[in-house]
C-alpha cells in the first residue's frame, strides 16, 4: 500500500507545480499506479535506500532518482542497476 | 529484490483484488495526470523529501496505527533534525522494519540530502520534510487533504524537486 500512497502523494505535489521523483522497490504495484517518473530498486520492502549506514550506495541511488527529473516522457520507470 | 511472492499470503490476496485501477491515471483528472518539467539545473534547486515510512519526531503524536482504512495524516519533518532521533510508528509488518531501525537514512535520506548540498549537487535542502505511515488502504482523504496539503506547503517553502520513497 505504500507505493500507493507514494503514487497519489507524488502526483499531488507534481499537480502543485513542483517536479518529482519516487523510488519503488514493486515494480508491479508501481506500473499499476504509473507516478510520473520512478527508479526501480532492486531491494527488499523496507529498505528503498539499499542498505543501513552505506552512504556511498544510497548515495548513488539518490543521484540515479534525480537524473530522472530531466525525462518528461512520462510515466518513466527506471531500473537502478547495482555494480558488483 | 521485492517481489509480491514474498508476502504473506493474506497481503497477496489482498494486493491482488484491491481495485488500483481506481486510483490510476485517467486521461480526465488533471490532477493525475499533471506533470511538472524541470525548470533548472539540479544544482540550483531546493529539494525535499517525503516517505511513507512511518517516521515522526518524540514530539509529535505517533501516527494512528488502529484506523481502519489508514491514518492519512502526515508529520512535517524539520531538515536539521538528527535523523537518528526519529521514531516509526508502523501498521504494516509487511516490511522489515529493522534497516530503517538501523539507519533512518535508508527511507528519509537527509543526511545524503545535506551532503549534496555541500557537494553543491543541489541547490538547497528544504526547510521541511514529510512523513507519512502508508497503509492507507482506503485513500479518499489522502487524495482530497492531506496530499494537496503537503503539496501546498512544498510550494510555500519554495521546493522545486521531491524524492518520495516507499518501504
Amino acid at each position: 500500500m505504500c507505493h500507493q500512497s507514494v503514487g497519489l502523494i507524488q502526483r499531488a505535489i507534481e499537480y502543485a507545480g513542483i517536479t518529482t521523483v519516487s523510488l519503488s522497490l514493486l515494480r508491479e504495484i508501481t506500473e499499476k499506479i504509473r507516478p510520473p517518473r520512478a527508479l526501480f530498486v532492486p531491494f527488499p520492502l523496507g529498505y528503498p535506500l539499499g542498505r543501513p549506514h552505506d552512504a556511498e550506495l544510497q548515495m548513488r541511488i539518490m543521484r540515479a532518482a534525480f537524473a530522472l527529473l530531466e525525462r518528461n516522457d512520462v510515466p518513466v520507470l527506471e531500473e537502478f542497476v547495482v555494480e558488483k | 529484490m521485492a517481489q509480491l511472492d514474498d508476502l504473506d499470503l493474506s497481503e497477496r490476496l489482498f494486493l491482488k483484488g484491491y481495485p488500483f485501477k481506481r486510483y490510476a491515471p485517467r486521461p480526465d483528472n488533471p490532477v493525475i495526470t499533471a506533470t511538472t518539467p524541470l525548470r533548472k539545473p539540479l544544482a540550483e534547486c531546493t529539494v525535499a523529501l517525503a516517505t511513507t515510512a512511518g517516521l515522526s519526531l518524540p514530539g509529535q503524536p505517533p501516527f494512528d496505527t488502529t484506523i481502519k482504512m489508514g491514518d492519512s495524516s502526515f508529520r512535517e519533518i524539520p531538515s536539521d533534525v538528527a535523523p537518528g532521533l526519529l521514531e516509526m510508528h508502523q501498521r504494516s509488518w509487511a516490511f522489515d522494519h529493522r534497516g530503517v531501525l538501523q539507519d533512518r537514512n535508508l527511507a528519509l535520506p537527509l543526511d545524503r540530502l545535506h551532503e549534496m548540498q555541500k557537494r553543491r549537487e543541489i541547490g538547497a535542502v528544504a526547510p521541511r520534510h514529510y512523513s507519512f505511515m502508508g497503509s492507507i488502504v482506503g485513500p479518499a482523504k489522502l487524495i482530497k487533504a492531506s496530499a494537496p496539503e503537503v503539496a501546498c506547503r512544498l510550494a510555500a517553502d519554495g521546493v522545486d524537486v521531491v524524492l518520495l520513497t516507499p518501504v
